[in-house]
């Protein structure tokens, strides 16, 4: 036996260490992604199937333009039509930006934290397949009957006397199945944002689009059980006999619209405010300065959501009401535009004195900020009540709201896509490619939706089928047609680079942007793990800390790993 | 090798300038057609008006918006953009470290904020003038005084505006709770209004929400089951004669494009010779109605 007892070794190290570790070999084939946990993969599965909502959505979109290029057009029915702008609103609100912010987030939360996963991945997992389940009963009343409400279905219009098909139903359904999913979803975000953060990472070191996670979070726990229950009244109004929004029995159509834009509203911050952590994140790093403002910017992510909660009925300012109570929410809605304010004051400055690097993800930022100004400006239009009376309803409003969640959301999901693809794929995208994307999209958004305002002005009210040759109607709409087609095209541009770069992309390396986050302290794609280890956070910018660090501690300018990884770089960054 | 790889970079990222500056040409002359376009033809930046008072009122409001509104954009973009071409990254250029300024930063809250404290003072001066509706004209049409929350004199037309799938019905009453507006003159499609006088309306809605909304005579008002919305309009004597349209503006179904409004104003003589002849006609098809099924019930007693 003694044999077996060996002499202590003679070369002791420091600090413990791993000296050898059995790693699983990755799991491969459909199975494994059916039965993931892996943070990782659900983000991707969550991009993946969003995205293609997305797509479908759009295709909706060019269809409602293409009965609206020319006045008095019969390509659709009235029927056809009322189904394709409630597909296109519900799924573009529901299945899109919604879910893919949770994929945005599922994926680089945890890396960002320096966590190894989720805090709960089995409901991770829960929460993606709700998801799916609820595009997937939504899509099915295809095959039957779609929708024709709006995707705000108002009652009475929602009710069996007037819509009587399963339409309706489903859509409920979807409210159902992807509020849960959302609403399991949040908890396990704001249990991981809670507990999982990397020694050091106090809240005021948390990056920025973790704040914007958390705060989407804390506000789709708040509004989504209001929609869950307005949609359970409407399902047992429709089919067991009660009558909460019947007027000829007691009840009342404006308690749907109460309910439903108390939840609706802060729908609105939950779908750009994870946008607005995105750009945080983004600038900084390309014009190679610190965020501006660190402080002022979580806090008005805050003081935004809250404000969010105490807006909803300027959505209602044409129904019956009082005086002061039009009075008290145009003053809140005037209130929530100062953080907001703030948040492109401190983007702009972040920018100033910087070295701008103009990487298709900075162009899709600066594009956000310029676009959703405009939408923010045209808020404050409708936020004044009286003007809303002219304004409510109409293409001014569809406008309006286009360049808030176009501008808002989608620029801000392509930016993070050309900045994360890189981590996610291991592969950069073709910037030539990305960057023709976004001038499409940029011109052809602002084409299709700037004279919409006109439009609306004219006279021509939402969700109509045709119109008459009256006015400058005809010219307005015609252009705007053909800005949907421009901006078709240039989303299209960004696939075909997605399918390309995914296999055929220059290797990325761990940090091809020399970012500031976390996320790129492992490499690209991450492992299953994440991260071996886990450094201590000592800034708001870990990154940086890191690189200075390796830099003192090998006295080389470049430390030779970072050379070797960015083999895909862009030229003129300044090295 | 690498030298002809490198030439080859620089005359591509030379390309790549000159297509650059050729989008930006572009992105200017679109931005130049979509600015001056509206300045050919008019009235594209603002809402409709010059049918009513209220309409006026709003569309004035929405001006003095609108110019607070361009020097905000047209300052805010003017930064983006001068920040954007200016500090793009150069060879042997340094980002300045700037964490924040907290000055500045209280700076431009307060200036966000007083901004919309002269916006929302702006509305309270317009506010009565688009809410309340005013007395009629001397020349307009005299009414009995009534007790509504109406004009200060409490005196105007009231139309009872009623909203259906997919037709407007107008009812000649001064009071339109179900019931006790039976028997009224009523129109549809077409409402007929004197001039100069003050016309209130009582909206509401049958079966499912609308929207009450002819642009020129001011804004929308939705027609919500169990519930009765009101607004207003008074239309200059000038206009005796015009049409105004409208459409709803809350989708209602199917054929909610094709649920339009016209109100077309005459002097208040032709409007009480137009009610006299609309409560005849009225009167002459109901006695019609009646004896028809008197006939038809006497044909069936007689039919055993």
């Amino acid at each position: 036996m003694a044999a077996t007892v060996e002499a202590p070794t003679t070369t002791v190290t420091p600090v413990p260490q791993v000296v050898a570790h059995k790693v699983d070999k990755p799991a491969t084939g459909w199975v494994s992604w059916v039965t993931t946990t892996d943070h990782k993969r659900i983000g991707i599965m969550y991009l993946v199937l969003t995205f293609a909502f997305f797509l479908m959505g759009g295709v909706e979109a060019l269809l409602i333009r293409l009965q609206l290029a020319v006045p008095n057009n019969d390509l659709l029915t009235p029927q056809t039509y009322n189904e394709l702008f409630t597909m296109h609103g519900t799924t573009m609100i529901f299945l899109f930006v919604v879910p893919i912010m949770a994929g945005f987030g599922n994926y680089f939360v945890p890396l960002m934290i320096g966590a190894r996963d989720m805090a709960f991945p089995k409901l991770n997992a829960l929460s993606f397949w709700l998801l799916a389940a609820g595009g997937l009963v939504f899509y099915a009343s295809v095959f039957f009957s779609p929708p024709e409400c709006g995707w705000t279905c108002y009652s009475p219009l929602s009710d069996t006397e007037y819509l009587p098909s399963g339409g309706v139903d489903a859509w409920i359904f979807l409210i159902h199945l992807t509020g849960l999913s959302s609403l399991v979803g949040s908890i396990n975000f704001y249990a991981t944002i809670a507990n999982m953060r990397a020694p050091g990472m106090g809240w005021g070191r948390l990056p920025l689009f973790v704040w914007a996670i958390l705060t989407y979070s804390v506000l789709l726990i708040l509004a989504l059980p209001v929609i869950a229950a307005a949609v359970t009244l409407l399902l047992t109004d429709r089919h067991f006999g009660t009558n909460f929004y019947d007027a000829s029995n007691g009840g009342s159509p404006l308690l749907w619209q109460h309910l439903f834009w108390f939840f609706g509203h802060p729908e609105v911050y939950i779908m750009v405010l994870p946008g607005f952590g995105i750009i945080s994140e983004v600038l900084p790093v390309f014009a190679r300065k610190p965020i501006f403002g660190y402080k002022a910017i979580a806090a008005a992510t805050l003081v935004i959501a809250f404000l969010g909660l105490l807006v909803w009925a300027h959505h209602m300012f044409t129904t019956p009401s009082p005086s002061l109570v039009l009075i008290f929410f145009m003053m809140s809605s005037f209130l929530i535009a100062v953080p907001t304010g703030v948040k492109i004051f401190n983007w702009i400055a972040t920018l100033w004195r910087g070295t701008i690097e103009y990487t298709t993800s900075l162009l899709f930022a600066v594009g956000f900020i310029g676009t959703f100004l405009i939408g923010g400006i045209t808020g404050i239009f409708v936020a004044v009540f009286p003007v809303d009376w002219q304004l409510h309803d109409t293409y001014f409003v569809v406008a309006h709201f286009h360049y808030v969640l176009m501008g808002g959301a989608v620029f801000t999901i392509f930016s993070g896509l050309y900045y994360w693809f890189p981590k996610m794929s291991g592969r950069l995208l073709s910037e030539p490619l990305g960057k023709a994307s976004f001038w499409f999209m940029l011109i052809g958004f602002h084409v299709t939706f700037l004279v919409q305002h006109s439009a609306g002005m004219e006279g021509m009210p939402r969700r109509i089928y045709e119109y008459s040759n009256t006015n400058d109607l005809a010219a307005l709409n015609l252009i705007s047609t053909i800005g949907a087609f421009i901006l078709g095209f240039g989303i299209l541009l960004t696939l075909i680079n997605v399918l390309k770069s995914v296999k055929g992309g220059a290797v990325a390396g761990p940090d091809p942007w020399k970012a500031n986050t976390l996320e790129w302290f492992t490499q690209s794609p991450p492992p299953v793990n994440n991260f071996d280890a886990v450094p201590r956070i000592r800034s708001v910018e870990p990154m940086k800390d890191i690189r200075r660090q390796i830099i003192a501690q090998t006295g080389a300018a470049e430390p030779a790993y970072m050379t070797a990884m960015e083999a895909g770089r862009l030229p003129n960054d300044g090295h | 090798m690498n030298r002809i790889r490198a030439a080859l970079d620089t005359s591509r990222l030379r390309n790549l300038m000159t297509s650059r500056r050729l989008i930006f040409t572009l992105l200017a002359v679109v931005a130049g057609a979509l600015l001056l376009a509206p300045v050919a033809s008019a009235d594209l930046l603002s809402p409709e008006s010059g049918g009513s008072p209220n309409a006026d009122d709003i569309d004035t409001l929405y001006w003095f918006i609108f110019a607070v509104a361009a020097v905000v954009f047209v300052g805010v973009e003017g930064v983006l953009l001068y920040s954007i071409f200016k500090f793009k990254a150069r060879k042997g250029a340094v980002p300045a470290q700037i964490r924040g300024n907290t000055r500045l930063e209280i700076g431009w809250t307060v200036g966000a904020a007083v901004i919309l404290v002269i916006l929302a003072t702006l509305t309270f001066i317009k506010l009565d003038g688009i809410r309340n509706p005013p007395d009629s004209s001397a020349n307009g049409l005299q009414l009995a005084d009534t007790s509504r929350r109406l004009p200060p004199n409490g005196k105007s037309l009231n139309i009872c505006v009623n909203g259906q799938q997919y037709i407007w019905r107008f009812t000649y009453a001064q009071d339109c709770k179900s019931g006790k507006n039976l028997g009224e003159p009523f129109s549809y499609e077409e409402l007929v209004v004197p001039v100069d006088t003050t016309v209130t309306l009582d909206i509401n809605a049958q079966d499912v929400a609308h929207a009450w909304w002819i642009p020129k005579l001011g804004g929308k008002m939705d027609a919500i089951p169990g519930y009765t919305n009101h607004t207003w309009f008074k239309i200059p004597g000038k206009l005796a004669g015009t049409t105004f349209f409208g459409q709803c503006a809350e989708l209602c179904g199917r054929n909610h494009a094709n649920m339009t409004a016209r109100v077309k104003a005459v002097t208040p003589e032709q409007f009480t010779q137009w009610l006299n002849e609309q409560k005849a006609n009225i009167k002459s098809a109901e006695e019609q109605g009646a004896a028809q099924r008197k006939q038809l019930q006497s044909g069936s007693t007689t039919n055993p």
